[in-house]
């Protein structure tokens, strides 16, 4: 399964307003630290990941890549 | 898989300072978003504000200069007639337009400069320490109202988008809050609209933002947001005020769209 929702651990400041919108309630705080010294969120189970974008949209910070399946290539 | 979300182009790699949870970020990607869309990037210069968004002139991929605290209108009409054919915006916080700015602001709306402002309402002054601002809700604890402000000693708090929907230069009047995904959406479009009516040079338009302050309000991120949806919005009621200027022999307007 490829990732669907890809997050910069970097730009991460962990401050879960993604957790807050996720519809799925699969983003979570991971348990390392990055190097902001924050707990980057994180996608735990990218299989559940319906692409909707919401946390991308509420990320302050820009960090969420958001992916979906190109309809064409899956056609073909 | 194809990207179907992705940094916009017009805003620049580097890291904000913004506190963790700040919805600053999500404003600067909306009107970053807006004004790739319309196609003007390369002709938009932007005015930042003294307030915790002073230094956006590192995060906006544009044109961009830093005015004295609450000059960001009348510095932004000074480019427009200056360089009429550039698109410009100024960004601004509620310390910054509501308090020393109010001059300003009013007086550039009532010109109906052929401008665009963004404002930041987060019910604060965030960057100087979380101090009470002019749009501070009653009850609110800040540094300088420690026991809540109260009407009687500090007065009550300005709703910025009702004060300008009597101004006749208005062209483009709305607000929204930073709340939730819909709501961003709701907010995105009303920035679109205020930078198209700059475009059609129909004059002064302005979006004011419901933001949060989770450091200045002394609250985690998620629990800002919900101050926003149940003290915030009921003072600050979302909604587009004004969609196209007045007509010249009418009074103020009343009608209240959306």
């Amino acid at each position: 399964m490829e990732k669907r929702a890809v997050f910069d651990e970097e730009r991460c400041k962990g401050c879960e307003l993604c957790i807050e919108v996720c519809p799925e309630g699969i983003v979570h705080l991971a348990g390392h630290l990055n190097r902001k010294g924050f707990h980057p969120a994180t996608v735990t189970e990218q299989e559940r990941c319906t692409g909707c974008m919401f946390c991308a949209r509420m990320c302050p910070d820009l960090a969420i890549t958001v992916y979906r399946p190109d309809k064409r290539a899956a056609g073909a | 898989m194809r990207v179907a979300f992705e940094r916009p182009a017009g805003l620049t790699d580097c890291p904000t300072h913004y506190c963790p949870g700040c919805t600053h970020g999500i404003a600067h990607r909306l009107i970053a978003e807006v004004i790739t869309e319309l196609g003007v990037a390369d002709r938009t210069i932007g005015v930042a504000p003294v307030g915790c968004s002073v230094l956006a002139y590192d995060y906006f991929d544009y044109d961009m200069i830093q005015a004295s605290h609450g000059r960001a209108p009348a510095v932004a009409t000074g480019v427009k007639r200056a360089l009429p054919d550039r698109t410009v915006f100024a960004y601004q916080g509620d310390g910054d337009l509501a308090s020393i700015g109010m001059a300003e602001i009013i007086h550039a709306a009532a010109r109906g400069e052929n401008i665009t402002v963004i404002f930041i309402n987060n019910a604060i002054y965030g960057m100087t320490g979380g101090q009470m601002a002019p749009t501070t809700l009653l009850g609110q604890l800040t540094t300088t109202s420690p026991a809540g402000r109260e009407a009687p000693r500090e007065g009550y708090p300005l709703r910025v988008a009702e004060l300008l929907e009597q101004v006749r230069g208005v062209a483009y009047l709305a607000r929204y809050p930073l709340t939730k995904p819909p709501e961003i959406g709701r907010a995105r479009n009303a920035i679109r609209k205020a930078f198209q009516t700059q475009l059609a040079g129909k004059g002064f338009s302005l979006v004011e933002l419901l933001s949060t302050c989770p450091t200045g309000w002394g609250m985690t991120p998620r629990e800002a947001l919900r101050w926003v949806e149940e003290v915030m919005v009921p003072y600050y009621p979302p909604g587009e005020f004004r969609d196209g200027p007045e007509d010249p022999g009418g009074g103020p307007s009343r009608k209240r769209v959306g």
